[in-house]
């Protein structure tokens, strides 16, 4: 028990952020329509490639050829997932605008 | 924690703050049509800045960021092979390429932590640790297993998608799973009561391996109906694995960014499923499709056909059509040539609309994606309930390579796998001209009754092919 509440005042901040967060992310897309469903499990998709964040800080402090051969194929990944994400995302909502300019030239 | 004071921290925290509020507001836009593309933007921006200024400003012990060339070259291999592909992506293949990006977030998340065990190992065996109950021990193996199952997953996702990967179902894989699952938790545990030694990492490659066959098996018996929710569901443990990295080096940006997506994430997979009407649970056990022969008595039941010409007639004079289309149109590529057909049929006077089923397609609002890439306008897109509630004034429903999202079964059949899920009622309309180009069943292989509703005519064929024929027939009258 004493464990675990040394555990939570060693890392109340981050406990903090992550309670937040899981209601902040509930709250903020719990109104969307079907027609977005899709871009934005893309549009997600994209901004949990912050993870190369960390790819890039391991990478930079690689010493041993091991670390930095892994380290540069963590951060080739996290780049796929990230511009990936993004531009795919914008590619399929590019299609909903087109709409809009069809609707005001009429 | 030490708070030592420099420029260069600040403005790199100042960055991470920056680019979270980006992520909330993006995400936030993202879900509403007018603003969602300016929302990714937003994202994207706070993507850039969070990178930009790691690379420049972000120090470990002191130490600045090292090999920028290296990291450099890879962020710009990775950029080049990530917006080549993504241009290049046909629309209808699109979830497929949403469920590799995703997979490649997990293996970068898995991969850190196969870097960063053996330095932790190292550190807590020169402190003199007995055992690793510590945060870093939690996030290490957390990110390892979540990401390796999201990125193993998500590849047999794609592989699914892609029809390159059939449905491998059997009951034991359920129970084969369920203790897989179990067992790689105990693991968690077991390799934090370890006493840390320097070098002797063999303990996380086994685990990772576990990780990754996990994730196999997880998708596995997964029906292809279903995939969409899995890499939703996928996408939203990807976010997690990411949050654990934020956890790992006490960086905002990713934490913030990585536990939205996680929970919005697990939200999304929800309203997925309830708008197939299922539970989460009955997705992942895997109730659909295969051995569902229930209510099927294919003994004295009459399909009848219509001809081109007959068809051509009826559609020209009718005054209200609804367009009904299925993943089927996508796959024949035939979107253009259905708004072809839309348009002759308004230059005729024929009042023209398209039904859309809310998972009409791979993925939800996967077809009016689809459509929109046709040109087709916005307000021509009329959602379900609002064309059922429209569809008995109807003359004519035409049901474009759809099946299971027009099957009656849903709402009449207790047996049937899909009972109880929305479906459009094509069958309230005068006449039904279904084209298909085969009486096989749909995706959630089941027998669809509309088939032979008194009110149905078939036009068999490839919808392109025959589309083209149809316009044709129509120009000439």
């Amino acid at each position: 028990m004493e464990e675990i509440l040394k555990f939570f005042l060693e890392y109340k901040e981050a406990i903090f952020i992550i309670i937040l967060s899981i209601f902040l992310g509930i709250e903020v897309i719990s109104h969307v329509p079907a027609v977005l469903h899709t871009p934005l499990m893309s549009g997600s998709n994209a901004i949990h490639g912050v993870v190369i964040i960390g790819a890039i800080i391991v990478m930079g402090h690689a010493t041993d050829t091991l670390s930095l051969v892994l380290g540069f194929i963590a951060v080739i990944l996290g780049t796929l997932n990230v511009v990936g994400g993004f531009v795919v995302t914008d590619r399929m909502l590019e299609m909903f605008k087109k709409k809009k300019t069809n609707k005001n030239n009429k | 924690m030490e708070h030592i004071f420099s420029t260069e921290i600040s403005i790199l925290e100042i960055s991470y703050l920056f680019a979270s509020i980006l992520f909330i507001l993006g995400l936030k836009k993202l879900s509403h049509p007018e603003t969602a593309r300016a929302g990714n933007l937003w994202a994207a921006a706070g993507m850039i800045a969070a990178i930009v200024f790691t690379i420049l400003f972000h120090k470990k012990d002191g130490q600045p960021i090292g090999n920028i060339i290296w990291i450099v070259v890879a962020i710009a291999i990775g950029s080049v092979i990530g917006w080549y592909s993504s241009k290049k992506v046909k629309m209808t293949a699109m979830p497929q390429m949403v469920s590799i990006f995703n997979g490649m977030g997990g293996a970068c998340a898995a991969l850190i932590s196969l870097m960063e065990f053996p330095k932790m190992q190292t550190m807590f065996a020169a402190a003199g640790a007995t055992n690793m109950f510590n945060g870093e021990a939690i996030a290490i193996l957390l990110a390892l297993m979540i990401g390796g199952v999201s990125f193993a997953g998500s590849m047999i996702a794609f592989g699914k998608l892609d029809g390159r990967i059939g449905n491998f179902k059997s009951p034991i894989l359920r129970i084969v799973n369920l203790s897989f699952l179990v067992l790689l938790l105990i693991a968690v545990v077991f390799i934090m009561t370890l006493q840390p030694v320097a070098g002797n990492n063999m303990i996380i490659y086994l685990f990772a391996i576990a990780a990754l066959i996990y994730g196999v098996t997880f998708v596995m018996p997964i029906g292809g109906a279903d995939m969409p929710v899995v890499i939703s569901l996928l996408n939203s443990f990807t976010g997690v694995a990411a949050a654990m990295g934020g956890f790992l080096y006490n960086n905002q940006a990713m934490l913030t960014g990585g536990i939205l997506v996680g929970s919005s994430g697990t939200i999304l997979t929800i309203l997925m499923c309830k708008a197939m009407n299922r539970s989460l649970l009955n997705v992942i056990i895997g109730a659909f499709g295969g051995n569902a022969e229930s209510s099927v008595q294919s003994g004295d039941k009459n399909v009848k056909e219509i001809s081109l010409s007959d068809a051509a007639i009826l559609l020209s004079y009718s005054q209200k059509v609804y367009i009904i289309p299925g993943y089927g149109l996508a796959v024949a590529q035939a979107q253009h040539l259905c708004h072809e057909l839309d348009n002759l049929l308004e230059s005729k006077g024929v009042e023209v609309k398209y039904g859309i089923h809310p998972v009409a397609g791979r993925m939800p609002g996967h077809m009016n994606v689809l459509l929109a890439e046709a040109d087709v306008p916005y307000e021509k897109l009329v959602e379900m309930d609002d064309v059922n509630n429209d569809i008995s004034n109807t003359d004519v429903v035409i049901v474009i390579g759809a099946n299971d999202v027009v099957n009656p079964a849903a709402e009449t059949d207790p047996s049937s796998p899909i009972f109880g899920m929305p479906v459009i009622k094509a069958w309230d309309a005068k006449n039904i001209i279904v084209m298909k180009r085969s009486m096989a069943k749909g995706y959630a292989a089941i027998e669809n009754n509309l088939f032979y509703h008194a009110k149905n005519r078939m036009l068999f064929g490839d919808a392109k092919a025959t589309l083209q024929k149809l316009i044709a027939e129509i120009k000439s009258i």
